[in-house]
């Protein structure tokens, strides 16, 4: 399932656009345009989501190349937390008042 | 097409999971589940706040090649371009619930959308650059940041990057102003006539009263709408009045007083037939501004057309070349 925005019938594909803050961030999705190709789909991303200088890199994908999770099947595909809180640290107590644990 | 008792229940399930998420104050995100009418409550509001940016770019590029310095015209331009942001921001929001983005151009330059009625003003003068900013984009930031907090998520996110950007915009408006008001004799007589021209229509940009808006409710139930018409107008009057002192200019209604007893600001009647008038398309300019978005509009085809078609080639060429 692609992104929701697409429908593949418009005469421009639509792009979902990924913006790196900094050096030292990850990519993070800022929104989606639409545009011919990939080179006019960087461009647009520039001039629409970095204006005031919010990013140092730029990533566009085709919205029908994405894959994503289906949110009615949340249930079954989200592994319930439940009793599963051993994986958090805090579930561990014998270790208190002891330091560097 | 028979409708399964599955699918029944399924749509029980999701309406139960819609209003929890409501009741919470969570948000709602573009493949859960909601109610027809909620879709199509947001369709409508955002595509029409679209179709008001991108129209509310005519009344300022007017002036673009006739600003009065390079750095203003630099300024200008800058403003201009946010608003195309903005617009493209919201459509993209919009398309989220489903519906495409040509439908959407479509509806607006066939005259079967609205948009804001402030944008079939003319801007004759200097100084409406001024107002536009200050009281024009001053009146949408009272409206938009509330909508920071819509339960629609898509919608939310739009008008946070909106409100950031916003806020220059008032503030570059309030200086016209200023430097108008505090110039020669004459400069200041432009910046009042240009305040005169824009006070009211400002005012109707918060939508009819109370009383005489039904859909406020239910949008108010769903925490797309967080405050009334006329709260946000009050509190924007409000922010208005030490503004207007410290600008040296009069504000243009002579009947506004301050109510000790509820601490708010009423206002002089307002002129609710030109309202209607104007969202009727009998304002000054709502033939123009259409007239102007359809030309470009049809002007700009061929460019579509070739760009897609010069990606459809590349693609194929690069095909063959594997």
């Amino acid at each position: 399932m692609p992104t929701p925005g697409e429908t593949g019938t418009e005469a421009w594909p639509l792009w979902e656009v990924f913006v790196r803050a900094n050096r030292g961030l990850s990519h993070v999705h800022a929104g989606s345009l639409h545009a011919p190709d990939e080179a006019m789909a960087l461009r647009n991303a520039r001039d629409l989501y970095t204006r005031r200088s919010e990013g140092v890199s730029i990533w566009v994908v085709p919205a029908a190349a994405i894959t994503t999770s289906d949110p009615d099947a949340k249930g079954a595909f989200f592994e319930s937390p439940a009793g599963k809180n051993y994986r958090h640290a805090v579930y561990y107590t014998r270790a208190e008042g002891v330091k560097h644990l | 097409m028979v409708t399964t008792t599955a699918e029944l229940a399924e749509d029980e399930d999701g309406r139960a999971r819609f209003d929890a998420l409501i009741a919470a104050d969570q948000r709602i995100e573009p493949r859960d589940w909601m109610p027809d009418k909620y879709r199509r409550t947001l369709v409508r509001q955002i595509s029409q706040h679209a179709h008001s940016e991108i129209i509310g770019m005519q009344p300022e590029a007017n002036w673009i090649t006739r600003a009065p310095s390079l750095k203003r015209k630099a300024i200008l331009m800058a403003k201009v371009q946010d608003e195309a942001g903005h617009g493209l921001y919201l459509y993209a929001a919009a398309q989220t619930l489903g519906i495409s983005r040509e439908e959407m151009t479509a509806q607006l330059i066939e005259g079967r959308a609205r948009y804001s009625s402030i944008f079939n003003y003319h801007t004759p003068t200097w100084a409406d650059m001024g107002a536009i900013g200050w009281l024009v984009d001053g009146a949408a930031i009272c409206n938009q940041v509330p909508l920071c907090r819509a339960s629609y998520g898509p919608y939310g996110r739009a008008m946070v990057r909106i409100c950031k950007e916003e806020s220059f915009h008032q503030r570059q408006g309030f200086e016209i102003l200023y430097e108008l008001s505090h110039g020669t004799p004459e400069q200041k007589q432009m910046a009042q006539d240009a305040v005169d021209r824009w006070y009211w229509p400002s005012l109707m940009m918060f939508g009819p009263s109370d009383d005489a808006s039904p859909n406020s409710a239910q949008s108010m139930a769903w925490n797309i709408k967080r405050f009334s018409n006329d709260e946000l107008r009050q509190r924007f009057v409000g922010m208005c009045v030490p503004q207007f002192e410290a600008l040296g200019l009069e504000c243009p209604d002579k009947d506004l007083r301050y109510d000790e007893e509820t601490g708010t600001w009423i206002t002089g009647e307002i002129d609710w037939d030109e309202f209607a008038a104007v969202l009727d398309g009998r304002g000054p300019a709502n033939a123009a501004r259409l007239r102007h978005r359809r030309e470009a509009h049809d002007d700009g085809a061929w460019v579509r057309e070739a760009a897609a078609e010069y990606a459809r080639k590349q693609h194929d060429s690069e095909r063959v070349a594997v």
